[in-house]
């Protein structure tokens, strides 16, 4: 690609307004970071949109917008973490994720040293998850108005014919698992906040999980939930599935796998790390004669490791969430309120 | 996790709830109140009524701090917050408490600057980094918050940070437990009580022996860990039937008897006693909260902004005053889940994850459906 600018790109210098401006600043900051970035045919066209052949089997669609703060933390940052959000979203479906559109909203101010590095592992991640980032925007808004960068992604990919993992087919006596341990990604991003500082480092669990699916979907076609516990947690993502498929769920809160240090930093916190997000975890129904054969596909993958067998649907009509506590109590596993919020008493 | 895990153990807790099963004599029910939000957390985060037999009873008391402040109060702090160049920094918990069709969210929402904050440290810090404007500090909370507040006034005035005020609705445990023993029916209603960890740990076991005393009624001090609240429940069984009514101390981990002396002292120092205060559900109670001592008043923001109390009425379907009181439960209020749920409350025990509306809904509710399933 021929430059044409008399100089290149000061990655010391920051966003300024005139980076959205549409003339030539912006157009540099396109060309030089992002379609450098994430080369690729479509987007090195230099089009308004992606022109794309059209995959086999169906088309399943996206959307995700990426809000974080801090930017950079243990296990990631807002520009992989954009691109593990989508394609998880599209992978959930059962389908192979295969581009990504990009948009970002800039906040005057934001080093460009730092929109550079988010951008490089944004491209790192797309790279590895084997999809392509092939359009995308740029907007930047006065400084006080944005919180760095605000990045939303949609994606693209495809749905071989016979998979449906959608949130209404769970049946009572199909069983729950859970691909790993709860809580890592957001317990990683309120000890950033904090400035909590551990002997152990949390790392967030950020993940493109569309292997995972694909290793899962290879062993038992008849999957019949999937779906990841981000925002709101294992608690939102059960209680969305149940409402969905009209079934309750009895769960043992023993074998729900936990990091050590995210348990201490959850006490720490006064959180419930049943309603901390995850970014590279996912949940799975499947009929209880295929709980085994599941189990050993998750725990087969890298991503899986640490799947466990976390519980059962049954037969409720007000689909609750029942929890046998550790203590030998049981208990309803809500929606969460609001936020959390530690005790004051 | 260490000096965590020692107080959830699930086989001790069946040990425990063994022991309890044994030691209550069947035939005679015993009923205890919990006193503070943090055993109303315990007890329905761990499912902890399912290990008690039928006759041991727990009734959750007023011990929340959010659920005890009248909305005159709240209204006042709205009041606050809606001044121009004001930042009213508060608990998150208060953000959400509606009072009369309002709450410092729809305050927020309007354009009021409301910061939520873990503590009063973050308080001072939005004073130190805003020396144009007023920062004031929302402050309630029973006796384990109010130290700290007293240490955050002190520093203020050390760094000259004259942009920097308090609220002060800082409330008095002895006072509410006295008014509740004090209630016509709490003789016939109440065994006794599990008393409270933190306060505790900050005003010592020594407080309430005059009231045991008065009103003949056992008080078992405990942690907030699940085995504590069971261990407190066992004691409290045992007290009972040997026909004694002291203060006993299951939390000595933390707590003696004179509690912490150098906190008392940050406490007398900063505050004074108010000669009433209003509680919600407990009424108007003498020397029951704590006000900004006359020689730290210009950190005082009642008198910085010449506040004048407000008295409103609770919603009229709440029952808020009777569940604080500990005379009806959660699931007996007409609106409970209803017109009342955590994401729209209408009272206050429905918003702290420690009032007792609020923990019964999102943890105990299933066991109204089995009542109901077994009833039809």
């Amino acid at each position: 690609m021929s430059h044409g600018f008399a100089r290149r790109l000061d990655l010391r210098g920051r966003v300024e307004m005139v980076h959205g401006g549409g003339g030539r600043a912006m157009t540099q900051l396109v060309e030089e970071l992002f379609v450098a970035a994430f080369a690729n045919p479509a987007l090195q066209a230099l089009n308004d949109q992606a022109v794309l052949p059209p995959p086999a089997g169906r088309l399943v669609m996206a959307t995700d917008s990426h809000v974080v703060s801090p930017l950079f933390f243990p296990g990631g940052d807002i520009g992989s973490l954009a691109v593990h959000g989508t394609v998880n979203d599209v992978a959930m479906a059962g389908a192979v994720p295969l581009y990504l559109a990009a948009a970002f909203i800039l906040e005057e101010g934001l080093p460009l040293a730092d929109l550079a590095r988010i951008v490089e592992s944004m491209a790192a991640a797309a790279r590895a998850a084997g999809v392509s980032i092939v359009t995308g925007d740029t907007k930047v808004v006065e400084a006080g108005k944005g919180d760095g960068v605000f990045i939303t992604t949609t994606g693209v990919g495809m749905l071989a014919e016979g998979i449906d993992t959608g949130g209404a087919r769970a049946r009572p006596g199909d069983a729950i698992l859970l691909s790993g341990t709860l809580g890592d990604h957001g317990v990683a991003i309120m000890a950033c906040r904090d400035g909590l500082d551990f002997d152990v480092p949390i790392v967030s669990d950020s993940a493109a999980l569309h292997g995972l699916v694909a290793a899962l979907i290879a062993a038992v076609p008849g999957v019949r939930v999937l779906r990841d516990p981000t925002r709101g947690g294992l608690g939102a993502t059960l209680n969305e599935i149940a409402r969905a498929s009209g079934v309750g769920m009895r769960l043992r809160e023993a074998s729900i796998p936990l990091h050590e240090p995210v348990r201490a930093a959850c006490e720490f916190l006064g959180l419930d790390p049943l309603y901390v997000a995850n970014e590279g975890k996912l949940v799975a129904i499947v009929p209880a004669a295929a709980a085994a054969a599941a189990l050993a596909a998750l725990r087969a993958h890298p991503l899986g490791r640490e799947a466990a067998l976390i519980g059962e649907c049954v037969s409720d009509a007000q689909h609750f969430i029942e929890l046998e506590t550790a203590f030998g109590g049981r208990r309803v596993l809500d929606w969460l309120a609001g936020e959390q919020l530690p005790r004051i008493c | 996790m260490k000096y965590v895990d020692e107080f959830r153990d699930g086989g001790l807790a069946r040990g425990l709830a063994a022991a309890i099963a044994r030691a209550a004599v069947s035939g005679r029910v015993y009923r205890f109140m919990e006193f503070c939000g943090g055993h109303t957390h315990a007890i329905a985060r761990y499912g902890l009524e399912d290990l008690l037999p039928a006759n041991v009873q727990l009734i959750h008391g007023p011990g929340c701090p959010v659920c005890v402040l009248p909305g005159g109060r709240l209204q006042m702090a709205i009041e606050l917050a809606e001044r121009p160049r004001l930042i009213l920094a508060s608990y998150g918990d208060m953000l959400r408490v509606p009072v009369a069709g309002d709450s410092l969210l729809k305050a927020r929402a309007r354009g009021a600057d409301v910061r939520m904050v873990y503590a009063v440290d973050e308080a001072l810090a939005l004073a130190r980094r805003h020396p144009e404007r007023e920062v004031v500090f929302f402050a309630i909370g029973f006796e384990t918050t109010t130290p700290p507040t007293a240490v955050a006034i002190r520093r203020a005035r050390a760094e000259g940070l004259g942009n920097f005020s308090v609220f002060c609705n800082h409330v008095l445990t002895p006072a509410a437990i006295a008014a509740i023993l004090a209630a016509p029916d709490a003789a016939v209603r109440l065994d006794g009580f599990i008393g409270p960890a933190h306060v505790s740990t900050v005003i010592g076991s020594r407080p309430y022996e005059a009231c045991a005393a008065a009103h003949a009624k056992a008080l078992v001090i405990a942690g907030f860990e699940p085995l504590d609240v069971l261990q407190a429940v066992l004691m409290l069984v045992r007290q009972v039937n040997s026909g004694r009514a002291e203060v006993e101390n299951e939390f000595t981990r933390a707590v003696s008897r004179d509690g912490n002396l150098r906190a008392q002292q940050l406490v007398a120092e900063v505050f004074t006693p108010r000669a009433h205060f209003e509680w919600r559900g407990l009424g108007r109670l003498a020397h029951s909260a704590l006000a900004i001592a006359p020689q730290w008043a210009d950190f005082d923001a009642e008198v910085r902004f010449s506040l004048s109390e407000r008295v409103l009425c609770d919603h009229k379907a709440c029952e808020c005053a009777a569940v604080l009181r500990g005379q009806r439960r959660p699931q007996d209020c007409k609106v409970f889940g209803t017109a009342c749920t955590p994401e729209n409350p209408l009272g206050s025990c429905m918003v702290s994850s420690e009032g007792a509306c609020a923990a019964h809904y999102s943890y105990g509710r299933f066991r109204d459906r089995t009542t109901q399933g077994e009833s039809a």
